[in-house]
């Protein structure tokens, strides 16, 4: 069953984007929303483990697939009018999960990375639940027992699969971006640039509770791009009036509003690799007439990638919105995951896919991290001839 | 050719002193919103030597300029420390304005300076000559041994100066080997093994002091009220309020404007609006006793006032440049003939106005414009970000399209610093901007702004350091005099920086 609401296309509607502000080398693009609902708020909870293991299947303490990942924050959603802890932040948050003791460490299990926790409330995990969705492509391996794949790759598939990532916090320029940063009245989220390109977006319901999780985006995990390095700052856009156009006060007043419409344009093309771009996504939860979905984009290595989760409201305004931009290696990995499944595994058919010979597939494969899928004997062959 | 460098050099002096004298308005070396006090206080000592070394007389002359007490005592220190200069005549100015500027200073400030001749290791004859003429002219030097004695047994020690009765004793065998007959010495020494003395003594000696006999803070604080001076009432505010429930009562109508707009704005809402009437009428007393002071009479004005997000200062400046903004609200509103603020967020009533939102100086500018205003005043840190550049652009078009015979005068009054410009930030070139660090400076840096607009020359500025330099003379000549007629009361002089 599709449902409508899910998204195939990221479309900013009802939102409007704001001048920029820039400092040393990050551009934080404020986004607003005219028209509130008020009836989906979202409240911060604060883990303070050294890591956490989030149940994806099977229960808590049961043998199952787990998430294992530092998690120092977790986002609450409540609707539909049971909206208490959402305004005032402040209250006694009922336990979550258990925490385990490791030696001087502190371990906490949770259960599911969304977790109903009430008639109207909702626990989620930001981000990680795009990334487990994310590392759950293709998690079984091949289901025809090739003669080219190894034994362990047959019978675990691509268990345990990981992804490293970069937290906010390793650039201390992001802290003080965020720290200098003026927040709108009616701003809901933010635009994340680091040298002009798309690191993140996050985006909630309402203006408040936007304020209350501003600091936690340095929180969040980015990819390798946050700390590329770059010379400088982020160059300020000339961007200029018109003098030969203005011949009083009301001129003045009408191209300032163009020189605004001008900087919400140019960051709607600098955004172009996520909005307005076809993304396929998966539904998570239904809660109320909200749906929480995470979703990717194409894939391409050729392009930039996202990977994201979004909540869309019955009418089809995007209510939430948090995105994680991938590196080219991990791009590079989904995508030859996807193109080996499509293809039912079978290295030759790939190959073809890809206009490559098959040995040098082997050989990427390897590179990207997955040759223990393959058997040594097919790995050794490959290499030999790549040698050669 | 020549002629064409001597044009260049003398333009070159002239911007060079513009940044000097305007970084001086505003730079304590402090943490900025958007700067750290390490970046502040390299550029500031940066520019001091560099204007020093090229601009001798013109540096002694900023002391006149009505600059602050920062880079009033730093330029004290480095004439101090750079030998007199040659020339007779500049010689004896700079002497004197060396003396005067020191007196002007408050108390703790200018014994800091003394203090500072012995930790840069400054001994030549003069700066021990400056030493000697302070310290013998002051008016109660026992309430001195007491309430700064390190500092000046420091001066004292490092100067070899000579000092009369019981105070040299005092401040160099202490208290523990014999009793004073001078009262206040005499107490001092009762304190260390008596509390009942303690509540004779000023409030940060005897703080120490209570410490050490065990008196419970709230005790203390109760008893040693009717000592606390305004400037310490205003401080005690918050930590009383906390430790023992009812906060010293502050006569509102003594505080200075700027300090007056900073400890509103450090008042919860409601208090804010219950207490509407006198705090509104405080700050409107306080400004009308700044324009006694320097009276000027003001046509139609208007003022764009940022209270955007990072007006609201640093962990070393809590809310300065949004309470700047709010005392130049008052100020201007009973030097003004006609007169209407805007505010970069909206503010129901300027007393309930806090920090918060995005820049946007572009949109209420337009609006005072289109008011027909004569004089537009922005208060301002120099970033606009809603969208970024509008006011530098709005007001270059507006310059070159709509009033090019400058019927209306702009200026921009910055309170924040920017340390990689070494200079407070400005809004491009069609706007003049000037420092400040308390409003109280604004009539003394509106009549600057002709100098930072760049149209003045520099014989102009020399003109103008002149003048305030013979004003600033007079002024202390008229206060010795004063002040040999009958002491002044010690406890009084002493306000001066929070």
């Amino acid at each position: 069953m599709t449902d409508a609401r899910l998204i195939q296309r990221l479309e900013p509607t009802g939102l409007r984007l704001a001048p920029s502000q820039v400092w040393g080398g990050m551009r934080l693009v404020p986004v607003l929303r005219d028209t509130v609902r008020g009836d989906l708020r979202m409240t911060l909870r604060t883990y303070d483990d050294e890591a956490a293991v989030v149940s994806v299947k099977g229960g808590l303490k049961e043998p199952g697939l787990k998430y294992v990942s530092y998690v120092p924050h977790g986002l609450v959603m409540t609707w539909a009018g049971r909206q208490s802890e959402a305004v005032y932040g402040a209250q006694l948050q009922p336990s979550d999960g258990k925490r385990l003791k490791a030696g001087p460490f502190s371990i906490r299990l949770l259960h599911r990375m969304a977790h109903r926790e009430d008639r109207r409330q909702l626990r989620m995990l930001p981000l990680h639940l795009a990334m487990e969705g994310f590392l759950s492509l293709q998690f079984g391996g091949p289901e025809i027992a090739w003669a080219e794949y190894s034994r362990e790759g047959l019978s675990r598939g691509l268990d345990p699969r990981s992804e490293s990532s970069v937290p906010g916090w390793a650039l201390p320029m992001l802290d003080g971006a965020l720290r200098t940063f003026e927040i709108h009245s009616q701003q809901v989220g933010l635009l994340l640039f680091k040298d002009d390109a798309l690191l993140s977006a996050f985006i909630v319901a309402h203006p408040e509770d936007y304020r209350a999780l501003h600091r936690t985006l340095v929180e969040d995990f980015y990819g390798e791009l946050l700390l590329q390095y770059s010379f400088g700052d982020e160059p300020e856009l000339g961007l200029t009036l018109d003098a030969s156009r203005v011949s009083s006060l009301e001129d003045l007043r009408g191209e300032l509003n163009r020189m605004r419409q001008d900087w919400a344009d140019f960051h709607g093309f600098m955004a172009g690799g996520l909005f307005g771009v076809d993304v396929t996504s998966t539904r998570v939860y239904k809660a109320g007439g909200f749906l929480l979905q995470r979703f990717h984009t194409s894939l391409d290595p050729d392009e930039e990638n996202h990977i994201g989760e979004a909540i869309v409201g019955t009418d089809g305004t995007l209510e939430y919105l948090k995105t994680y931009r991938l590196s080219s290696a991990q791009t590079r990995r989904a995508y030859l995951l996807s193109q080996l499944a499509e293809s039912d595994w079978h290295l030759e058919t790939t190959a073809e896919r890809l206009r490559t010979t098959s040995q040098d597939l082997a050989v990427r494969l390897r590179n990207a991290g997955f040759g223990y899928l393959l058997k040594d004997s097919v790995l050794e062959a490959a290499q030999r001839k790549h040698r050669r | 050719m020549a002629a064409l460098a001597e044009v260049r050099v003398e333009q070159v002096a002239r911007e060079d002193l513009v940044m000097f004298v305007n970084a001086c308005f505003s730079c304590t070396g402090q943490r900025e919103f958007y700067g750290d006090a390490r970046g502040q206080s390299v550029s500031i000592e940066f520019l001091h030597q560099y204007i020093l070394g090229n601009y001798r007389r013109l540096y002694a002359r900023t002391l006149a300029a009505g600059i602050n007490h920062f880079n009033q005592a730093q330029i004290i220190l480095n004439l101090l420390a750079s030998g007199s200069p040659v020339e007779a005549r500049d010689k004896a100015e700079e002497g004197a304005l060396i003396a005067a500027a020191l007196r002007a200073l408050p108390s703790q400030r200018a014994f800091r300076v003394l203090e500072s001749l012995r930790n840069r290791r400054i001994n030549n004859r003069r700066a021990r000559a400056v030493a000697r003429d302070y310290v013998n002219g002051r008016a109660n030097l026992a309430f001195d041994a007491v309430k700064y004695r390190a500092k000046l047994r420091a001066a004292v020690s490092h100067g070899h100066l000579k000092l009369e009765g019981e105070v040299a004793p005092f401040l160099f065998h202490g208290w523990k080997k014999r009793s004073f007959t001078q009262p206040l010495l005499e107490t001092f020494r009762r304190a260390h093994y008596a509390q009942e003395a303690l509540y004779e003594l000023p409030y940060t000696v005897a703080e120490g002091l209570a410490v050490k006999h065990g008196v419970p803070r709230d005790v203390f604080l109760r008893r040693i009220e009717p000592r606390l001076t305004a400037a310490e009432r205003l401080r005690l505010q918050e930590s009383s309020a906390r430790e023992r429930g009812t906060p010293p009562p502050v006569e509102l109508g003594r505080a200075s404007l700027t300090k007056l707009a900073l400890y509103v704005l450090a008042l919860p809402h409601e208090v804010r609006r219950a207490r509407q009437t006198e705090l509104q009428t405080a700050l409107e007393h306080a400004a009308t006793r700044v324009l006694r002071r320097a009276p000027s009479r003001l046509g139609r004005v208007a003022a764009i006032l940022d209270n955007s997000y990072s007006s609201s200062g640093s962990l070393e400046k809590r809310r300065r440049p949004l309470g700047v903004a709010l005392a130049t609200h008052y100020l201007l509103s009973s030097a003004a003939q006609e007169y209407r603020a805007w505010w970069t967020g909206p503010v129901e009533d300027a007393l309930l106005v806090s920090a918060r939102g995005q820049t946007d100086i572009a949109t209420p500018l337009l609006d005072a414009l289109a008011w027909g205003a004569d004089l537009v005043v922005i208060v301002s840190d120099g970033y606009d970000n809603d969208p970024p550049k509008a006011v530098a652009e709005l007001t270059r078009v507006f310059r070159a399209k709509l009033d090019p015979e400058r019927r209306t005068a702009l200026v921009h009054v910055n309170p924040v610093f920017d340390s990689e410009g070494y200079a407070p930030r400005s809004f491009g070139t069609a706007v003049p901007t000037v420092g400040v660090r308390d409003a109280e400076d604004v009539p003394t840096v509106l009549g600057f702004a002709r100098f930072a607009e760049g149209a003045a020359s520099l014989g102009e500025l020399e003109a103008y350091l002149a003048s305030r330099v013979e004003a600033m003379l007079a002024r202390d000549a008229q206060g010795r005099q004063g002040e040999d007629g009958g002491s002044r009361d010690a406890a009084q002089a002493d306000g001066g920086e929070a």
